[in-house]
C-alpha cells in the first residue's frame, strides 16, 4: 500500500488515516467490528477456556440448554456438547471463509487488472472466461468438484474460490479502465515504468479502496457458502462447522430447537459483523455517498 | 436488431457447449477410472455395465474421441444413463425440473413484486421507517444463511403455529380435481418460496431505493415537477421505471445464485425438485446425474440471462439500438 507520495500540496493525513475517522465514527461499522472481535476472540481463545472435545459423548442426547450446569447450552443428538461444537466449530468456518476470500481476490484482481489494463483482444479474451464461469451456479458447481474430489478443507476453499471470482473481475476491470487513462499513469509512461509495474505498483494502490469492500463481502459471501456446504454434508466430516451441527441437527429441529438454531446464530452473527464492517468502510471511502 | 439476437443466439450457443466440455473434463479429471465414475461407486456396478460403459463411452479411444462421442450424443439430448435410479438423466431431470421451476419463479416474482415496492415506498423519505426496515431487512437477508432461515420457519409454522405444510409439494392424502391440486401445491409452495424469496425481497428493496433516489435527483424529474406532474405520477412514472433498470440487471446477472439458494431450500422442505435430486445423486455417488443437473441448471442461468437482455431492451429502448 506505497501509493507513490510525492504530491505537491503537502497532504497533513493519508487518505486511509481519513477513512478510518470516518469508519469509526459510524455505530454500526463499530458494531460489526465488536462482533468480528467477540467471534474471533471465541474461536482463538474459546478452547483453552472450555476444555471439552465437541466430538465427545457427554451426556444424554438432546439435553436442553440450561437443565445441566456443566453443559450450559445443551447437547445434541448424539449427547455431544453444543458450547464445545459452536467453538471449535468457528475455526474451520473462518479458515475456508477467509481462505476462499483470499483465492477469490487473487484470481479475480489478477485477472481484472489484465482485461482493465490491455484492453482489445486481452480484454475480450479474459472477459470471456469470465462469463463462462459466471453462468455455472456456484453452489451445484462447488457441490461437484467437492464430491468428485476429496471434500478437505483445501479443496472447499478452492472450490468457492472457483466459483466466486468473476464478480471481482469485474471490478477490478473497471477500475484499471478508469485509472489508466488518468495522467499519472500517463507521466509514468512517459518517465519509462514497464507495464509490471504500472499495474502493480501505480494502478493497483489506487484501485484498492473498492476492491477492500468488495474483499470484506466477499468473505462474508465465502463463509455462508461454507455453511452451506457443510449442512449439506459435503465439507471435510472430521472438522467440526457450524454448517455441519445444523446438518446433523436438522432431524431433531421440531423436539429440540437449540441444536439447529444456535449454530445457525453465530453463522448469522458472524456474516453480519463482516458485511457491517464492509457497509462501514464503503461509506468510509466514499463520503459523498453516506446518504443513501 | 436481428443480427443482435443471432449473434447472442450463437454467443449461448457457444457457452452451452464450453459446460458440456467441463462436465467432460471434470470427469476425466476425477480421481479413479472414469468408467467407475460414470457407473457410480455405489452401484457396484456388474462387469457386463462396467462393459458397456467402456464401449459407450469409447474409454479405450483416444481422448479427443471420447470428447466428440460426448458431446456428439449430449447434443442429440443423451446425457447418459443413471445407474442408481436406472433412468436415462434427461428423463430424471426434466420429471425434477418444474417444481424447480415453479420454486423459483414464485420466490423471484414475491421478492421483485414487493421488493420494488417497498424501496420505492423507502425512497421517498430516505430516514423514514420504510428506508429503516430496507436496511434491517437487507442486513438481515444477506447475513442469515438461507437454509437456516428456512429451518426456523420450520421451527415456527411446524411446532408454534402449524399453518403451513413443512415438507414436500403434494398431500398423498388429499383426493379431488386440478383445482384442489393446485391449492394443495400452492399451500406447500409457501414456506420454501417464502425463504427463497426474503434474500431477493432483501436486496431489490434496497437496490431499488438506492437507485430510486439516484434517479430522483435527474433533470427530468425536476422538469416534470416543474411543469407540474402530481407526486404519484412522479414515483410511479418517471422515477420509478428508469430505476428499474439496475434491479432487472443484478436479478439477471443473480441467476446462478438464485438456483443456488433454491438447492438448499429444496434440500430443507424436501421439495421435489433439481435441488434436492442433486443432493441425493451426490450421496448416491451417481455422478451422470449430478453433472446432468449442473448442465442443466447453466442452460437454465443461460436462458434466464437473454430474457434478462430482453426485458432490459423493453425498459430502455436506448440499449435496443446496439451497443
Amino acid at each position: 500500500m506505497t501509493a507513490p507520495a510525492r504530491t505537491t500540496v503537502p497532504a497533513a493525513r493519508g487518505p486511509m488515516a481519513e477513512a478510518w475517522d470516518i469508519f469509526r465514527r459510524s455505530p454500526s461499522a463499530m458494531l460489526g467490528l465488536l462482533l468480528l472481535g467477540l467471534v474471533i476472540l471465541m474461536t482463538f481463545a474459546g478452547p483453552f477456556l472450555y476444555q471439552v472435545d465437541p466430538f465427545e459423548i457427554v451426556w444424554a442426547p438432546l439435553t436442553p440448554p440450561g437443565e445441566e450446569a456443566t453443559i450450559p447450552l445443551g447437547t445434541d443428538n448424539l449427547g455431544r456438547d453444543i458450547l464445545a461444537g459452536l467453538i471449535e466449530g468457528g475455526s474451520a468456518t473462518l479458515a475456508v471463509g477467509f481462505a476462499a476470500a483470499a483465492i477469490t481476490m487473487l484470481i479475480g484482481v489478477v485477472i481484472g487488472a489484465y482485461a482493465g489494463f490491455y484492453g482489445g483482444i486481452v480484454d475480450d479474451m479474459l472477459m470471456r472466461v469470465t462469463e463462462f464461469f459466471q453462468v455455472l451456479p456456484p453452489l451445484l458447481f462447488a457441490m461437484v468438484v467437492v464430491t468428485l474430489f476429496q471434500p478437505t478443507l483445501v479443496n472447499v476453499a478452492l472450490a468457492i474460490g472457483i466459483v466466486s471470482w468473476p464478480q471481482t473481475a469485474r471490478l477490478t476491470r473497471s477500475e484499471f479502465r478508469r485509472i489508466r487513462t488518468l495522467e499519472y499513469v500517463s507521466a509514468m509512461r512517459a518517465i519509462g515504468a514497464g507495464d509490471g509495474n504500472i499495474i502493480w505498483r501505480v494502478i493497483l494502490p489506487n484501485a484498492l479502496p473498492p476492491l477492500i469492500v468488495s474483499a470484506t463481502l466477499t468473505i462474508g459471501m465465502a463463509i455462508l457458502f461454507e455453511a452451506g456446504l457443510s449442512f449439506l454434508g459435503l465439507s471435510d466430516p472430521n472438522v467440526m462447522s457450524w454448517g455441519l451441527m445444523i446438518g446433523s441437527g436438522r432431524e431433531y429441529l421440531l423436539d429440540a430447537w437449540w441444536v439447529v438454531t444456535l449454530p445457525g446464530a453465530m453463522i448469522f452473527l458472524t456474516v453480519l459483523g463482516v458485511s457491517l464492517v464492509g457497509d462501514g468502510l464503503n461509506d468510509a471511502f466514499n463520503p459523498r455517498m453516506r446518504e443513501r | 436488431m436481428y443480427r443482435r439476437i443471432l449473434r447472442q443466439l450463437l454467443y449461448a450457443a457457444a457457452l452451452i457447449l464450453a459446460v458440456l466440455v467441463l462436465n467432460f473434463l471434470l470427469i476425466q479429471l476425477a480421481p479413479g477410472d472414469p468408467a467407475e465414475v460414470i457407473a457410480g461407486e455405489m452401484g457396484g456396478a456388474s462387469a457386463e455395465v462396467m462393459a458397456a460403459i467402456r464401449q459407450q463411452y469409447g474409454l479405450d479411444k483416444p481422448l479427443p474421441t471420447q470428447l466428440a462421442l460426448y458431446l456428439g450424443r449430449a447434443l442429440q439430448g443423451d446425457l447418459g444413463m443413471s445407474y442408481f435410479y436406472n433412468r436415462p438423466v434427461v428423463d430424471l431431470i426434466l420429471s425434477r425440473l418444474g417444481p424447480t421451476l415453479l420454486l423459483v419463479a414464485t420466490a423471484l416474482g414475491f421478492a421483485m413484486i414487493l421488493g420494488t415496492r417497498l424501496g420505492m415506498l423507502a425512497s421517498r423519505n430516505p430516514r423514514g421507517i420504510a428506508s429503516a426496515l430496507v436496511t434491517v431487512l437487507s442486513l438481515v437477508g444477506y447475513s442469515a444463511p438461507v437454509f437456516w432461515t428456512g429451518l426456523m420457519l420450520v421451527i415456527l409454522f411446524g411446532a408454534t403455529i402449524p399453518l403451513f405444510p413443512i415438507a414436500g409439494m403434494i398431500d398423498v392424502v388429499k383426493q379431488g380435481g386440478p383445482l384442489v391440486r393446485a391449492l394443495d401445491i400452492a399451500h406447500h409452495l409457501v414456506l420454501p418460496a417464502l425463504t427463497l424469496g426474503l434474500v431477493y425481497l432483501a436486496q431489490y428493496s434496497r437496490l431499488t431505493r438506492a437507485s430510486m433516489l439516484e434517479v430522483l435527483g435527474a433533470d427530468y424529474i425536476r422538469t416534470a415537477r416543474a411543469k407540474g406532474v402530481g407526486e404519484r405520477q412522479v414515483f410511479g412514472r418517471h422515477a420509478f421505471r428508469n430505476a428499474l433498470l439496475p434491479v432487472v440487471t443484478v436479478a439477471g446477472m443473480q441467476f446462478g445464485a438464485i438456483i443456488s439458494g433454491a438447492v438448499l431450500v429444496e434440500t430443507v422442505f424436501s421439495w421435489p425438485g433439481l435441488g434436492t435430486l442433486a443432493f441425493q445423486s451426490i450421496l448416491a455417488r451417481d455422478y451422470p446425474t449430478v453433472l446432468g443437473i449442473l448442465f442443466f441448471s447453466t442452460l437454465i442461468v443461460i436462458i434466464a440471462n437473454l430474457l434478462t437482455d430482453f426485458v432490459s431492451r423493453l425498459l430502455d429502448p436506448r440499449l435496443a439500438g446496439g451497443r
